[in-house]
């Protein structure tokens, strides 16, 4: 159940903090309901680019000059946000990757092909995006290792009777999983699945990648040993994102990419690693989208994660009562009390591209298709959804709009 | 025109909700099956040769997916049966695009021309024809 917010949001306030509200299609304003696909930004995150790129550009690390250490010291400091965000005990555990994408792959890569091999499990679930699936699919392929998931039911729950079955298949050395799965918002019991890792002296990466948007995160408290996030999840730029890993770890793992800035010393006949977290940031930066990024969770934590999460949990139970007024709907997913501000469905026959045309028409945005979860559509039987996805600066008028417009895909195409 | 009516012309509309040729042929002398990796929409196609063993004289799809791609397959076989494998096989998604009539998007257009593809690896794998170059390397996929 969502925790009882310190703070109320007030979602006319938080509107008005975001420019494309200010856009319009057809003298209409957007109904934008694809946040879990990318959420939009800010002005506070939109100008702190441009302020930035302004007046605090230069590459990082290694200038002397007074730019390069306004640089770095905005990079920086944007880690430190990034710490305290997920309360990791050293910044020296926070690696900014491209993305949510680019932290599983490392965690795959570079602790993946050093200590896997036959006779090990790498555990996934059914309920994965693609990103937290394939890597480890691959990597177990590459190393012998055997690649088991644990399976969903019909409502879109993890069918945890079967972590019994999974121990027997051999020696459990990851567990993987995501936190909130982005086609049915399934909140996932991650508090014990890391448990269950523990238990096996497996590690455990939680793919944060919907969660962090709208939840307090606090690995310590979780004790999880890598997660991984995206800023563009939640409202800051594209092509940045943080992996925590626990320092102990990191120490010991291999390199991911190399190059420039992850080393100390190169030498013709062999080359040694640099200090955490550069170790793992080979090459030069995404600079300013960190500093965005950190902008971003500046803006999230003055409004505050709970009451981000109450609003979105309201605007779940409204669409929940709403949407079955839709003849011919079928929805998807486990009750609102374990769902984040996902809906997933389908309208009859109508194929979900045709239901996402049309209503694009009207100026309501949704998503359509198997929304990297192939293998979790084809469990369920479906070849694609519809899915509408919530954020702090979604209104109940913008879930009235849907059911308007479902109703007219229905006439028009049912 | 409203976009709605401009999209979903009469015609698609028409195709979508009653598909000509539609259900696979079997035995059939050449079939082959494609997805939108996009969007996940599917289509078989499987067809019979004339006694001339080049010219297609019976043709039958299946598949799932939105209005566009299950149309335009559906206009594809009106299309195509009479003519000749080698002809088919050149068919510029052009003369397809140009029967369907309506304004796509990057996106719809691949739900467009999943149909033509497909027909043309079924083909490619039947009689050895030459498969364009964004089709090629499909005749070798599984695609199932």
């Amino acid at each position: 159940m969502p925790v009882t917010p310190q703070r109320i949001l007030d979602v006319e306030a938080v509107r008005a903090d975001f420019p494309f509200l200010e856009e319009l299609v057809d003298g209409r304003l957007f109904a934008f309901l694809d946040s879990a696909a990318s959420a939009q930004k800010p002005r506070q995150v939109i100008d702190g680019l441009a302020d930035f790129y302004r007046h605090s550009y230069a590459n990082v690390h290694r200038g002397v000059y007074a730019l390069a250490d306004r640089a770095t010291a905005g990079y920086e400091d944007a880690r430190e946000t990034v710490r305290a965000f997920l309360n990791a005990a050293s910044e020296r555990e926070i690696i900014f990757t491209r993305g949510t994408t680019e932290g599983i792959n490392l965690v795959a890569y570079a602790w993946g092909l050093d200590n896997l091999g036959p006779g090990d499990v790498v555990v996934a679930t059914d309920l994965d995006h693609h990103s937290n699936f394939v890597p480890w699919q691959y990597i177990a392929g590459r190393t012998g290792a055997t690649f088991a998931t644990i399976p969903v039911d019909d409502k879109g729950d993890l069918v945890l009777e079967e972590l019994d079955r999974i121990a027997g298949l051999g020696r459990i050395k990851v567990v993987a999983a995501g936190w909130v799965s982005n086609a049915l918002g399934t909140v996932n019991p991650v508090e014990l699945l890391v448990a269950w890792a523990k238990e096996h002296g497996a590690i455990s990466v939680i793919d944060a990648a919907q969660a962090a948007p709208h939840r307090a995160i606090d690995v310590q408290a979780l004790g999880c040993d890598f997660l991984a996030l995206s800023a563009h999840k939640l409202c800051g730029p594209t092509s940045v994102g943080a992996l925590y890993g626990r320092a102990e770890l990191l120490e010991r793992m291999s390199p991911f990419q190399l190059g420039g800035h992850m080393i100390r010393q190169v030498r013709h006949d062999r080359t040694s690693w640099g200090e955490l977290p550069a170790k793992f940031e080979a090459g030069t930066a995404s600079i300013v989208e960190a500093v965005g990024f950190g902008l971003a969770i500046d803006y999230l934590q003055d409004i505050g994660l709970d009451a981000i999460e109450a609003h979105e949990h309201a605007l779940l139970e409204y669409a929940l009562e709403r949407l079955p007024e839709v003849p011919g709907i079928t929805l998807y997913g486990p009750p609102a009390s374990r769902r984040a501000g996902v809906v997933a469905f389908n309208l009859g026959e109508i194929h979900p591209h045709d239901v996402a045309q049309v209503l694009g028409f009207e100026g309501v945005c949704i998503r359509a298709g198997h929304h990297c979860t192939q293998p979790l559509l084809r469990r369920l039987d479906l070849a694609a959804t519809n899915r509408a996805s919530f954020y702090l600066y979604t209104t109940r008028a913008e879930i009235d709009r849907l059911v308007d417009g479902l109703h007219l895909v229905s006439r028009k195409l049912g | 025109m409203s976009e709605f009516d401009q999209m979903y012309r009469e015609v698609i509309l028409d195709h979508y909700k009653s598909p000509r040729h539609h259900g696979a042929l079997e035995p059939c002398d050449a079939q082959a099956e494609g997805q939108n990796p996009l969007c996940g929409d599917e289509v078989a196609i499987s067809l019979r040769f004339a006694a001339d063993g080049e010219t297609i004289a019976e043709i039958g799809f299946s598949g799932r997916g939105c209005a566009i791609s299950q149309a335009a397959t559906s206009m594809l076989t009106e299309l195509v049966i009479g003519k000749s494998a080698s002809e088919v096989a050149q068919l510029p998604k052009e003369t397809l695009l140009d029967e369907i009539g309506i304004p796509l998007t990057p996106a719809r257009l691949k739900c467009a021309v999943l149909g033509l593809g497909v027909l043309k690896v079924a083909l490619h794998r039947a009689k050895g024809t030459p498969l364009p170059k964004e089709w090629a390397g499909l005749g070798d996929l599984d695609l199932r």
